[in-house]
């Protein structure tokens, strides 16, 4: 399997992970470890910097797991660069994973808000990999602002619905210039795979692994789907065909 | 300005009541089989009928719950800054024809209190007042925050209802969300309850979530007060506020809370009982109709109570709660606002919670988001 290189760093594994949502930081790292992810995201709101009292940092400190900062609970650009200067600041790390959605029912991307924040955050040396609709338009658009990545959403968040939106991510796939990952909605591995088999970069997953029964299991589940979709897209996958090979070719007679 | 008022004088009370006492087993269980859940649906689900369905509304409560907020509950206290009121409402110990001492936090005594809830871990904290506006007002608010933002991540509040351009400026130096309950939709009775003062005054209660969410304001807390009316119908009323209020101002989020009635000094007696069962059905059906509602448990509830609820749909918690001013630190047994159920500590309801298989969350917002 090739590694995925994505600013200035190299992955073994496809794999990355949201670390909210689970019953509790010891079950959210026994996850993050099962799933040999080496990026997870964090929601800096989630972080107490001073007591830690959550417990999530210390849950994380792991010399393979680099952290992803996110931007959650941002509403606008402003908003967004406030919490990523923060989050530079206090996880030492210039990578930020940019959300920006200031409906908080659907939890819905701004691409108008997203787009000036990328732009000003490339400017200010981030990498930067922003959470969008799976809108091929706007990727072209967030490459221009001199994004590292995108990460298009394969359904609403948090709904496991899988991958409602795949035949504008094969647009996005077949058109990208940086790593694409899709974020948001894969609900089981095989969403995870069927992504990895379109020619997605990586996949991030959170609720699936999450609220499942047994996180860790779940966890080891996605981590070895997205490993073979990779390896599939990668030994070029056999083209699904909607029709038998005629047993009369319509050229034959070119041989004759 | 077309506000909630327009909606709710298309609803009368009595027919709605009627609506939901007539709703049959076929309608709740279309409703519990619906993807997206309409009012009448809710309707079906807070009735009578829907009462013999708890188990499987309590299964997709939890079911949705997770998938939306997964296996967490949020932790926050109540600060009570002043019991100083104007009105009168027969159901609260802090009526103005009650006659207790009433106290209005200074400075250092709220810093004192701060410490406190700082020590029990909490991060996320509710300032609550009675209606004095002479003294207690948008002045003594925005001075109060200014002196103890820097200490928690997430600052709610539930005073008196203020003017748009008040909210406005508790916005801007970062109040989070406003609670403010109608207590009772029900026009006449509410009257009763609320002679006197300025609470008296139903639709400029009832217009305040539009005042909030026009100035901007993250979160708006809705609820009625469990115990003075049909709970059912006054329910409903509250479901379709908050429609209302969700298409309206789409960047707002919300929360439902479910004070029933406790004892209290000079306190009438409820005038209808909400059992337990009534009220797991009722934040059931909440969250049937609404999946991204965030639903909040206080510690006028018992221990049995609180132990059994969180999986059931709830997403807040208060804990190691105290309602008069000052009972954290200053004047720990001054007169209540109501009397706490569940007594135990915040770090006994974090035991419990993670007991549940759930995790205590102490922050989930920051300073630096406006």
């Amino acid at each position: 399997m090739q590694t995925l290189k994505i600013g200035d760093k190299e992955f073994i594994s496809r794999l990355f992970l949201g670390t909210g949502k689970f019953g509790s930081a010891k079950q959210m790292e026994a996850a993050v470890l099962a799933s040999a992810s080496e990026l997870v995201t964090v929601a800096l709101k989630r972080v107490d910097l001073e007591t830690d009292t959550d417990h999530l940092l210390s849950h994380l400190q792991h010399p393979h797991i680099n952290l992803l900062p996110n931007t959650s609970g941002a509403r606008n650009a402003k908003e967004a660069i406030f919490v990523a200067q923060l989050a530079r600041e206090a996880l030492e790390t210039n990578w930020l994973k940019l959300e920006i959605h200031p409906d908080p029912k659907y939890l819905m991307p701004d691409p108008i808000e997203t787009l000036k924040a990328t732009e000003e955050l490339a400017k200010m040396g981030f990498i930067v990999l922003p959470y969008i609709h799976a809108d091929p338009v706007l990727c072209k658009r967030l490459e221009d602002a001199g994004t590292a990545a995108v990460m298009p959403l394969g359904s609403p968040i948090g709904t496991n619905k899988g991958l409602k939106t795949i035949d504008f991510l094969e647009i996005i796939i077949e058109q990208s210039n940086v790593p694409v990952i899709v974020d948001a909605g894969i609900g089981s591995p095989s969403d995870a795979a069927k992504a990895m088999e379109l020619g997605a970069d990586a996949v991030l997953v959170n609720t699936a692994i999450a609220i499942a029964g047994n996180p860790s299991a779940m966890a080891a589940a996605f981590k070895m789907a997205v490993e073979a979709g990779r390896i599939a897209y990668e030994s070029s996958l056999a083209k699904q065909l909607n029709h038998a090979m005629a047993s009369s070719p319509l050229t034959s007679f070119l041989n004759e | 300005m077309h506000t909630f008022k327009n909606i709710f004088e298309l609803h009368n009370w009595e027919e709605q009541k009627i609506s939901i006492y007539s709703k049959t087993a076929k309608d709740v269980e279309h409703a519990i089989s619906s993807k997206k859940r309409t009012l009448e649906d809710f309707k079906a689900l807070i009735s009578p009928a829907a009462v013999t369905y708890i188990e499987q509304m309590a299964q997709a409560s939890h079911a949705l719950t997770q998938k939306r907020f997964g296996k967490t509950i949020q932790m926050y206290a109540p600060l009570y800054l002043s019991n100083e009121c104007n009105n009168i409402c027969t159901y609260c110990g802090f009526s103005f024809d009650n006659k207790i001492k009433r106290k209005t936090l200074t400075d250092a005594e709220l810093l004192k209190e701060v410490e406190v809830l700082k020590n029990n871990g909490f991060n996320h904290i509710l300032l609550v007042t009675g209606e004095a506006n002479k003294t207690v007002h948008i002045d003594y608010f925005k001075k109060a925050i200014a002196l103890i933002k820097s200490q928690f991540a997430n600052i709610s509040i539930e005073v008196q209802p203020l003017e748009t351009e008040e909210y406005k400026e508790l916005h801007e130096v970062g109040v989070y969300s406003v609670l403010v309950y109608q207590e009772t939709y029900h026009e006449e009775v509410y009257k009763n309850y609320h002679p006197k003062g300025k609470k008296s005054n139903f639709f400029y209660r009832m217009e305040t979530p539009d005042r909030i969410g026009t100035a901007g304001i993250h979160k708006i807390g809705l609820g009625i007060l469990l115990g003075l009316e049909d709970w059912r119908t006054d329910s409903f009323f509250n479901a379709l506020h908050l429609d209302y209020l969700q298409k309206k101002y789409w960047q707002t989020k919300f929360s439902v809370s479910f004070p029933r009635m406790r004892p209290a000094e000079g306190i009438i007696e409820p005038n209808v009982i909400v059992s337990d069962k009534d009220l797991v059905q009722l934040i059931c059906a909440y969250r049937l109709f609404n999946e991204d509602i965030e639903l909040s448990i206080s510690t006028r509830e018992s221990e049995k109570f609180r132990n059994n609820i969180i999986p059931l749909g709830v997403t807040s918690m208060s804990a190691g709660s105290k309602t008069n001013p000052g009972g954290y630190a200053v004047e720990p047994t001054s007169l209540e606002q109501f009397e706490i159920s569940d007594e135990r500590s915040a770090q006994e309801i974090s035991n419990l919670i993670s007991e549940a298989g759930y995790e205590a969350v102490w922050k989930d917002w920051d300073n630096v988001l406006q």
